[in-house]
C-alpha cells in the first residue's frame, strides 16, 4: 500500500448529474478505505469531447486551470471517477510540456498553469495504491453468487503510452478486485470494445448497435450484471437499455453497475449511500440473491 | 616526390556542387604538385589510362585522385599506379563525394573542403613509403555455420569442388526451417522430397564433416588460417553407437517434453529424435524432462538401449578445428506475436503461427498431416489467415518487409481446401507482394481456382464467440467494417534476425543492422562477402529469404570460397603495425590491448621486446595509441602520416 493516501478529487460534470451514483459511491468507499479526497476548489469542466474536437488549446486551457488549482492545494497527485475527464487531464499536461502550446493556452488563462499533477482514476489508486489485497482483507459482504463481467469501454487505458495503466488490450483491474470481493467474474470478450459513446445524441442508431451487441454478448455468456468503470459507458447501456430493446427488438434486462458500487456493497455500506436507487435497470433481484448459496450451507449445517 | 592529382567529376555526383576545375588548379600550388586534372570518370578506362600516362610522362612519384570512398575504388586505383610501375601505396584517394558533394549543397563550401581533403592527401602522399606484401600459406578447408537449405547447399557446393566442409549446426538435426515445412510455393511439392535427399548427402559426402547439437564457441586467426572451437552439447546419449532405432523414444515415460521441431503442437518423449528423416537420425535427450536427470529414477532409455548408448553423466565437449574460410548461413527466427495483445496474445488456444500450421499440414506432423483446432481438436470450417504480423509495423519496431509471407499464406489456403474440401480461407492482408517467378500466377490461383477471400485491411480483434473466434478487421477496399466467424486462425509471423545473431556476429568480427541482420560486404556488388576477410554470408542470416534466394546465396557463397582457395597462398597485407626495436622498452601494454593476439613478447640480447605477428595483425591501431614510447607504429598509418594530415588541415 502507497504510504499517503492523499488525493485531490476532481469529480467532473457527469458526477452531479447522470453520474452522481459514482461520485456518491467513490467517496463512501474512500472513506470506508481511509482514502482522503479533497474537494478541487472551484472546479470547472475539463473540456469533455466537444471541446478538443473542436481546439486543442481551449480544450487543454480548461484542463489545464483545473490541474493549476490541484497545484495551488499543494498536492500533485489528483484522482477522478471519469475516464473521460482522466484522459483530458492527462493529455494537456502531456501537451503542455510543448513550448509553444504551452505559451498558447498561459495566454487564454489569467496566469500561467503549473500542470504538474498528475491524474489516476479511481480504478487505478485502489488498485495500484491501495491494493486489492487490502481492499479483500476490509470485505464484509464477499459477494459470492453474483456472476458479473467487467466491461471497461475504450478510454480508461488507451491510449496506452498516455494512461500508463493496465493492458490495453485485456485489462484485468476490475476482474481481479470483483474476484477479491467474491464475485464470479466471466471474462468479458468485449470488454474494451466502444459502447457508442456520446454518439447517442447524434447518431443514436449508432449506440443501439454498439451497446446492444455488449449486452447481448454478456448475457450470452451468462453475466447476470456488467460492472463499468466510466459514466458514459453506464448511460449508454443503462439508461439508454429499454430505447435498445426497442431499436433492437430484444428483451435485455442486465443491471450496470459502477463497480465502486460493488465495493461499497462488499465492504457492507449502505444502498442508499452508494445510490443504488438510481440505477434505471433495478438490480434488486440480484442483489437479493447476493450470499444466498452461503446462506443455505449455513442453514444446512 | 612529383605527385599527380586527379579530381573526378563523377558525372553529376560531383561536378553538380564541387568546382572540379577550381579544386584541381588549387591543387597545382601544393608542395610537390606537378601535374593536376580534372576529368569525368576517373575510374573509366581513359580516365585510368591517364593516369598512367601523366605518370609516365611527368615521372610522377606518387598519385592523389579524390572521387569516392576508398571503399569503391581504392582497389582500382592502386592497380592503375601499379600498371605504370608505382608502389601501389604511392597513392591516396581524396573522399569528395560521399563526405562532401553527396552531403553539402553549398558550391563554394563544398569546394572549399575538397581542396583541404586533396591537400591533406597530399601531403600524406608525401611520406608515404612502398610497402610489399607477403605471401602466407593457406587452409583448404571451409567452416559452414548452420545446416539450414542456404548451408546445405554452399557446404554441397564446396564439398562437391573437392574442399573439406566442417558444418556445425545449433539443433540436432539439419534442415533448418525449410525441413518444417510440408509443401513450398509456387509449385506446392513436398519440401522434405527435395530436402531429404540433399541433407542425406551431406551425412553421406566424404568431405563433409557434421557437427550436430553444436555451437561455435570461439573464433581465432585470420581469412585462410581461422582457429574454430566447436562446443558440442550434451546428448546424454552416444552418438558414435546410437542407431537411431528409436526403442528408447518409444519406452520413454515422460510424455511431456517440449516438442521443438513441431513448433510446440503436441508434445514428444524426454529422449527424441526430431523427425523420421532426422540427419543425423540420432537420439537426444532434453535434459530438463528426463525423470532420470532431474530426480535421479527412471534409467528406462538406458536398460532397453540395444547398443548401450545412454550416458546420464554426459558433459558438453569441445573441439577445434583449422579451415581457411567461413561461411556463415544462420537463418532467422520467428517474431514473437505475443505483443499483440488484439490477437489474444496468446491467450486463444485456436490462433497459431503459420509455421505451426505447417506442422499440423505435414503428414510426418503430429496431427499426422489433418488439420485439427488445438482447443478441440475438430476440424475447422473456416479458416482465417492474417498477414504482416511482426512485419512492416513500426510499433512494433519491425518496419522491414519480411517478403515471402504473403506467398506461403497463400500456398497454405491452397492446402487448407485439398485437405478440408468444405473449408473457406479468409486473408488479411496489406498488399500482396509476389515478385519472384511464377509468384503472382499463384497467388492468384489461391483466389480464382482455391476461392479463397482476400481482404485488404488489418485485423483490430480477436475475440472468442461461443467456441468460435470472431475476427474483426477492416476492408479497406469496401471502406467496411468486416467479421467474420473462424474456427481456426493463421497468423503470418515475420521473420528476425536468429537468436544468438550478435552474438556469433562478434566472434565472427563482422558487423550485424539493427534488427541483428548480417551485413554484406556492398548491398549491390558483394551480396555475399562481409567486411571481414575470408567469412561470407548465405541465406536469411543477412535478411529474410525464400528458398530459391536462400539457395542462390548458398551457391554463391560456395562459389567465392572456391575462389579464394584457387590460389595456394595469399598476399598479406603490409598495412601492419611495426615495433621500432631501439625505441621499445618491453613494458608489455601493447600485447595487453590487442584485441587479436597479434603481439608477442621475443628475448633480445636479454631485453624483452614487442615483436608483432604480421599475418595475425588486423592493423586496428589501438597498440600504437597504447605504446607510451610510440615505438609501435602502424604501416601506411604512422603518426608522422597523421600529423602531416592534420597539419594541412590546420594551417592558421
Amino acid at each position: 500500500m502507497k504510504k499517503s493516501l492523499n488525493y485531490a478529487y476532481y469529480p467532473g460534470c457527469s458526477s452531479t448529474g447522470t453520474s452522481i451514483e459514482y461520485d456518491m459511491s467513490s467517496r463512501a468507499i474512500c472513506a470506508a478505505l481511509d482514502i482522503t479526497l479533497n474537494d478541487v476548489p472551484d472546479w470547472s469542466c475539463c473540456g469533455s469531447t466537444p471541446a478538443h474536437t473542436v481546439d486543442h488549446s481551449l480544450s487543454s486551457a480548461l484542463s489545464a486551470r483545473n490541474l493549476d488549482q490541484v497545484a495551488s492545494m499543494g498536492l500533485d497527485s489528483c484522482v477522478t471517477p471519469c475516464p473521460s475527464c482522466l484522459a483530458n487531464l492527462k493529455t494537456a499536461k502531456q501537451r503542455m510540456k510543448d513550448g509553444d502550446f504551452r505559451d498558447k493556452v498561459n495566454n487564454l488563462l489569467e496566469k500561467p498553469a503549473d500542470t504538474g499533477a498528475d491524474t489516476q482514476s479511481v480504478l487505478q489508486i485502489l488498485v495500484e495504491d491501495y491494493g486489492v489485497e487490502n481492499i479483500q482483507k476490509k470485505v464484509v459482504k464477499p459477494l459470492t453468487g453474483l456472476v458479473v463481467a467487467a466491461y471497461y469501454g475504450c478510454i480508461i487505458n488507451r491510449p496506452a503510452e498516455l494512461m500508463q495503466f493496465d493492458d490495453h488490450e485485456h485489462p484485468m483491474a476490475m476482474d481481479t478486485l470483483m474476484e477479491a470481493l467474491g464475485a464470479t467474474v466471466i471474462p468479458f470478450p468485449l470488454k474494451v470494445e466502444c459502447c457508442g459513446a456520446s454518439f447517442g445524441i447524434p447518431r443514436k442508431d449508432v449506440v443501439m448497435r454498439l451497446s446492444g451487441k455488449l449486452l447481448s454478448t454478456a448475457e450470452e455468456i451468462g453475466a447476470m450484471a456488467l460492472v463499468t468503470a466510466c459514466p458514459l459507458c453506464q448511460m449508454n447501456l443503462d439508461m439508454r437499455q429499454a430505447q435498445i430493446n426497442k431499436a433492437n427488438e430484444a428483451n435485455h434486462n442486465i443491471p450496470i453497475f459502477y463497480f465502486t458500487q460493488l465495493v461499497g456493497l462488499a465492504l457492507g455500506l449502505s444502498e442508499k449511500e452508494l445510490g443504488i436507487d438510481k440505477l434505471c435497470v433495478t438490480p434488486q433481484p440480484i442483489l437479493d440473491s447476493i450470499g444466498r448459496e452461503e446462506n443455505l450451507k449455513e442453514k444446512a449445517a | 616526390m612529383k605527385i599527380g592529382v586527379f579530381v573526378c567529376h563523377c558525372g553529376s555526383n560531383i561536378e553538380a556542387t564541387v568546382d572540379t576545375a577550381a579544386v584541381a588548379a588549387a591543387a597545382r600550388e601544393f608542395p610537390g604538385v606537378v601535374f593536376s586534372t580534372d576529368t569525368m570518370y576517373t575510374c573509366s578506362e581513359p580516365g585510368q589510362d591517364e593516369i598512367v600516362e601523366a605518370i609516365q610522362k611527368y615521372k610522377l612519384g606518387g598519385v592523389v585522385v579524390a572521387s569516392c570512398t576508398p571503399r569503391m575504388h581504392e582497389q582500382t586505383f592502386r592497380r592503375t599506379v601499379e600498371r605504370a610501375g608505382l608502389n601501389r601505396y604511392l597513392f591516396e584517394m581524396a573522399n569528395i563525394r560521399e563526405h562532401v558533394s553527396w552531403i553539402g549543397k553549398d558550391r563554394q563550401s563544398n569546394t572549399n573542403k575538397s581542396i583541404d581533403l586533396v591537400r591533406m592527401a597530399s601531403e600524406k602522399l608525401m611520406r608515404n613509403r612502398p610497402l610489399y606484401s607477403k605471401k602466407f600459406d593457406i587452409n583448404k578447408r571451409v567452416l559452414v555455420i548452420g545446416g539450414g537449405v542456404a548451408g546445405i547447399q554452399a557446404a554441397l557446393d564446396c564439398a562437391d569442388g573437392g574442399l573439406e566442409v566442417v558444418m556445425v549446426e545449433k539443433s540436432p538435426t539439419i534442415g533448418g526451417k525449410m525441413a518444417k515445412l510440408d509443401k513450398t510455393f509456387p509449385t506446392v511439392d513436398c519440401s522434405s522430397c527435395i530436402l531429404g535427399p540433399r541433407m542425406v548427402d551431406v551425412a553421406q559426402h566424404p568431405n563433409i564433416t557434421l557437427y550436430a547439437y553444436s555451437e561455435i564457441e570461439d573464433i581465432n586467426g585470420y581469412v585462410g588460417n581461422f582457429d574454430i572451437k566447436v562446443k558440442k552439447k550434451a546428448t546424454y546419449v552416444d552418438w558414435d553407437s546410437c542407431t537411431g532405432c528409436g526403442i528408447c523414444m518409444d519406452k520413454c515415460p515422460s510424455k511431456k517434453a517440449t516438442d521443438f521441431f513441431n513448433e510446440g503442437i503436441g508434445k514428444t518423449r524426454a529422449i527424441n529424435i526430431p523427425f523420421p528423416q532426422a540427419i543425423p537420425k540420432k537420439a537426444k535427450i532434453d535434459p530438463e524432462f528426463c525423470t532420470k536427470i532431474q530426480k535421479g529414477k527412471c534409467g528406462v532409455c538406458a536398460k532397453l538401449c540395444p547398443s548401450g548408448c545412454i550416458d546420464y553423466e554426459m558433459q558438453d565437449q569441445f573441439i577445434t578445428e583449422k579451415v581457411g574460410a567461413i561461411v556463415t548461413a544462420t537463418g532467422f527466427d520467428l517474431f514473437d506475436w505475443s505483443i499483440y495483445g488484439e490477437y489474444g496474445a496468446g491467450r486463444y488456444p485456436d490462433v497459431i503461427t503459420s509455421l505451426q500450421y505447417e506442422r499440423m499440414l505435414s503428414a510426418s506432423g503430429p496431427t499426422g498431416g489433418h488439420i485439427k483446432r488445438p482447443s478441440d481438436g475438430k476440424e475447422p470450417k473456416n479458416v482465417v489467415f492474417i498477414q504482416c504480423v511482426g512485419s512492416r509495423d513500426k510499433s512494433v519496431g519491425r518496419p522491414y518487409c519480411t517478403g515471402f509471407c504473403c506467398m506461403y499464406t497463400a500456398k497454405q489456403t491452397i492446402l487448407t481446401k485439398d485437405h478440408l474440401p468444405d473449408s473457406q480461407s479468409y486473408v488479411f492482408y496489406m498488399d500482396i507482394r509476389a515478385t519472384g517467378k511464377l509468384y503472382d500466377e499463384f497467388t492468384r490461383r489461391a483466389m480464382e481456382e482455391y476461392d479463397t477471400k482476400y481482404i485488404r485491411g488489418r485485423v483490430s480483434m480477436i475475440y472468442p464467440k461461443g467456441d468460435r473466434l470472431l475476427v474483426r478487421g477492416a476492408d479497406t477496399l469496401m471502406g467496411t467494417q468486416v467479421e467474420v466467424d473462424a474456427d481456426l486462425v493463421v497468423l503470418a509471423v515475420g521473420a528476425e534476425a536468429s537468436a544468438g545473431a550478435g552474438e556469433l556476429a562478434e566472434k565472427l568480427r563482422i558487423s550485424y543492422d539493427s534488427y541483428g541482420f548480417y551485413m554484406e560486404g556492398h548491398p549491390k556488388l558483394k551480396p555475399v562477402e562481409t567486411n571481414t576477410a575470408g567469412v561470407y554470408l548465405a541465406g536469411a542470416c543477412q535478411g529474410p529469404k525464400d528458398i530459391p534466394s536462400s539457395v542462390g546465396q548458398g551457391s554463391a557463397a560456395a562459389a567465392k570460397v572456391l575462389g579464394l582457395f584457387s590460389k595456394d597462398q595469399l598476399e598479406s597485407d603490409p598495412q601492419v603495425s611495426v615495433v621500432d626495436i631501439k625505441r621499445c622498452i618491453g613494458c608489455g601494454k601493447c600485447m595487453q590491448t590487442c584485441p587479436f593476439g597479434a603481439i608477442k613478447e621475443v628475448d633480445m640480447r636479454g631485453m624483452a621486446k614487442a615483436d608483432v605477428i604480421e599475418t595475425i595483425c588486423q592493423g586496428c591501431g589501438i597498440c600504437t595509441s597504447t605504446c607510451p614510447q610510440g615505438a609501435v607504429q602502424l604501416q601506411h598509418f604512422t603518426d608522422n602520416q597523421i600529423l602531416s594530415e592534420v597539419n594541412a588541415l590546420c594551417r592558421f
